[in-house]
């Protein structure tokens, strides 16, 4: 009976001794967190997934607070929450938040089974990284998809997959947050986080190979061989560049007037989104103008690829 | 016998072409010089269209001290010089030479007589190693590493001896074998040389007993020599990688990266280098030409043919009795360590030791199953790595683990995927892993 009684005051006395050293310490050692951190880590996503640029969620928060301290949240976006997330911290920082257009990721390459064969079979580990360290890969473009799905694995958002009749990559643009693991995760820097656009409807070139013309025309049937027509087509706004032998479409100066489209004699340039009415009523002209193709025959031409596009 | 201690493994040895002796290969109708040939800076080219070139006429300069000078092994009209795909399916820069005729340069003795040390006192160590430079000569073996460059120690480094690699452990190939039956007094030369590049005493030449005449061969015509000693290997797979081969021919290991195998006081060599080496000195002949084997089990006539560099591997392959229609793949170099080609127009390299044809049946890999844990992988593994683990984190992208597990140290000679019942693809990861790691070590050393 004693015995029982010594136990429990022994253990309630370091008990007792604990709680205290314990309350003191804690008093003594506490950690003076900014409470906005917590405030704006609530607000975020929690996705973690490092599309920002920062460790994680609580990482940008920190960074948000510190940019605020310093008077602008100037180049910080949470690519998965977007404005709305953005706007939210704003105010819990007191802050104003610039317009940010949102974004997607952009495979750019038509290198589908069809436009570009496979030559050879690589039979060894189904990852890109390691179809990219035996060179070509299994088809004649240095440059195009690998097909082996190194940026589906990376998505976080099941936003990418590989659609099995193409054997190339297509982003659900519902889904997509713009994160860009996807694109990290490319060896071959195909896909680009690019301006959505208006209503989701952009011009992009698909297309990643920089080899000479020739190459380039014998490797696949949708590449660009750097004709730089399209650049001439539009010279008045100068938002198509031409380096190492590969057109680039820069979202913020196009006009969307897809003359580029029209010219590109390889239809490696894309309107995406667009509708299809317009098209429509094209090929019903161009099937009347087949009766008579003498008299329009220069106007129709170049609106042959259009109607493929569509 | 001697041999390495750590794993190792003994893969079918398929020497069909063995008893074939070298043939001298036809002329190509055009040559493609790749600068690429070598490890270290590309060569620069120094000819242009419409020159007309003869066989020894310099095609490219050295591009840096860890880098080698290319020549035109035929002569003709320079065609173009532009990037070209090569065999390891990049596209490089490469001098195309249209042939005609076979002019060679008046500086080449092309006679064979054989020329002694004893004829030529006036040689010392550093006209040797200038004139290996100049000659552009490589690591024969498949390595295709500068020579020049390992007969330079760095400072504070001193050889104790030199090592010639005549093991040949590469399943199929038997261009080495072939060699040293045909041109041994050549190759002793080329090691007498060697030796003397790099002032020491003491030569080995390591041969693995599955060459028995070659063994038999070597040590008779190595009798007068007394400083040079034979060393009969015994069978294992990668005896011919530079740090196995030091272990089993004089014991000491080399210690890991950076670390280099002159740590152990041993020069080691290939016997097409010291072929070349002799040519070179002796015979002022740059390296133009070496010895491939062109095999297969449905080859009509396995060869080691004496060909041109810069000929395109289709007609090596016609000489031998043309492509087999059952073929599923074509491998440049042996089956182990060598690469499957794209396609048979591009040329052969400094490096070509080999030009394997597999067939259809023989070309697939088998289906990768998951991990048993049988370790099979890490008791072969001829570097004490766990082969295994490493794959998993270079899967994962977990670098610095990788690093800390050593995977630099890996020399890629593919034992643990050969050995894996699972058939799983070990040494594609483990290369992304140590390729990648190596990228980071590089960078960080730059910073």
């Amino acid at each position: 009976m004693n015995l029982i009684v010594l136990a429990i005051v022994a253990l309630g006395a370091i008990g007792l001794i604990s709680a205290v050293l314990l309350y003191f310490t804690s008093r003594k050692f506490a950690v003076q967190e900014d409470e906005r951190i917590g405030q704006v880590s609530a607000v975020l996503p929690q996705a973690n997934c490092g599309g920002c640029g920062y460790p994680g969620c609580s990482g940008f928060a920190g960074a948000c607070v510190k940019a605020a301290d310093k008077g602008s949240l100037e180049g910080l976006l949470c690519p998965v929450g977007g404005q709305p997330v953005m706007e939210q911290v704003a105010d819990i920082l007191g802050m104003a938040v610039e317009a940010s257009a949102p974004k997607v990721a952009v495979v750019r390459c038509n290198g589908t089974c069809e436009n570009r064969p496979r030559l050879v079979e690589f039979s060894g580990a189904h990852s890109c990284k390691v179809v990219q360290m035996t060179g070509m890969g299994e088809t004649g473009c240095a440059y195009g998809c690998l097909g082996c799905g190194d940026c589906v694995a990376a998505c976080q958002f099941d936003a990418i997959h590989m659609n099995p009749e193409t054997g190339l990559p297509e982003v659900d643009e519902e889904k997509c947050t713009a994160c860009g693991a996807c694109s990290k995760a490319c060896p071959r820097q195909i896909i680009e986080i690019r301006l959505k656009g208006p209503k989701g409807r952009r011009v992009v070139v698909l297309c990643n190979n920089r080899d000479k013309g020739a190459i380039a025309n014998k490797a696949c049937k949708a590449s660009c061989i750097g004709c730089g027509k399209c650049v001439k087509t539009c010279e008045k706004f100068e938002a198509i560049t031409l380096e190492n032998n590969l057109a680039y479409i820069d979202a913020t100066k196009c006009k969307m007037c897809l003359k580029c489209v029209e010219v590109c004699p390889k239809n490696a340039i894309h309107a995406i989104n667009f509708p299809p009415r317009k098209p429509k009523v094209e090929s019903a002209e161009s099937q009347n103008n087949q009766s008579a193709p003498s008299a329009q025959a220069t106007q129709e031409t170049p609106q042959t690829p259009k109607e493929q596009q569509a | 016998m001697k041999t390495f201690k750590i794993g190792g493994v003994h893969p079918q040895e398929n020497k069909l072409s063995a008893a074939s002796p070298i043939r001298e290969a036809a002329l190509p109708k055009q040559a493609v010089f790749s600068m690429f040939q070598h490890i270290g800076a590309p060569a620069k080219p120094v000819v242009k269209k419409g020159d007309v070139v003869k066989v020894g006429t310099l095609l490219g300069e050295a591009g840096g001290f860890v880098s080698a000078p290319v020549y035109s092994s035929v002569s003709g009209k320079v065609n173009k010089v532009d990037a070209v795909i090569d065999a390891s399916g990049t596209r490089r820069m490469a001098v195309v030479v249209d042939v005609e005729g076979d002019e060679w340069e008046e500086s080449i003795d092309r006679s064979t007589e054989l020329v002694t040390l004893a004829d030529r006192p006036e040689l010392d160590g550093k006209t040797i190693v200038e004139k290996i430079k100049n000659a552009g000569i490589v690591g024969m073996g498949g390595a295709t590493f500068p020579t020049h460059v390992k007969l330079c120690p760095p400072p504070g480094k001193v050889a104790e001896c030199v090592i010639v690699n005549a093991v040949e452990c590469e399943p199929y190939l038997t261009a080495d074998h072939r060699l040293m039956l045909e041109h041994a007094d050549e190759v002793l030369m080329g090691l007498q040389l060697v030796m003397k590049a790099v002032g020491v005493t003491k030569g080995y030449i390591g041969i693995e007993n599955n060459k028995p005449d070659a063994i038999s061969l070597m040590k008779e015509r190595a009798a007068k020599y007394p400083e040079i000693e034979v060393v009969p290997l015994k069978v294992k797979y990668p005896q011919g990688g530079e740090k196995q081969l030091i272990d089993a021919v004089i014991g000491r290991q080399v210690p890991a990266p950076p670390a280099l195998p002159i740590d152990t006081g041993a020069i080691v060599q290939n016997v097409g280098t010291c072929f070349a080496v002799y040519q070179a000195v002796m015979k002022n002949k740059p390296l133009i030409d070496r010895i491939i084997t062109v095999t297969g089990k449905s080859l009509a006539q396995p060869s080691n043919l004496l060909a041109r560099l810069g000929t395109p591997f289709q007609q090596l392959v016609d000489e031998c009795g043309g492509l087999p229609e059952d073929t599923g793949k074509v491998i440049g170099g042996g089956p182990m360590m060598g690469k499957a080609l794209l396609n048979l127009d591009v040329p052969m390299t400094k490096g070509s030791s080999g030009l394997l044809i597999m067939k259809e049946d023989e070309a697939r890999r088998s289906e990768p199953e998951p991990c048993i844990r049988c370790a099979k992988c890490v008791s072969a593994c001829p570097m004490g790595l766990e082969p295994y683990f490493l794959s998993k984190l270079s899967a994962q992208a977990d670098w610095e683990t990788a690093e800390n597990e050593d995977i630099v140290s890996c020399i890629e000679c593919g034992s643990c995927q050969f050995t894996c019942p699972s058939h799983r693809p070990l040494l594609d990861y483990i290369r992304l892993g140590k390729s990648t790691v190596m990228g980071i070590i590089r960078s960080r050393a730059a910073k």
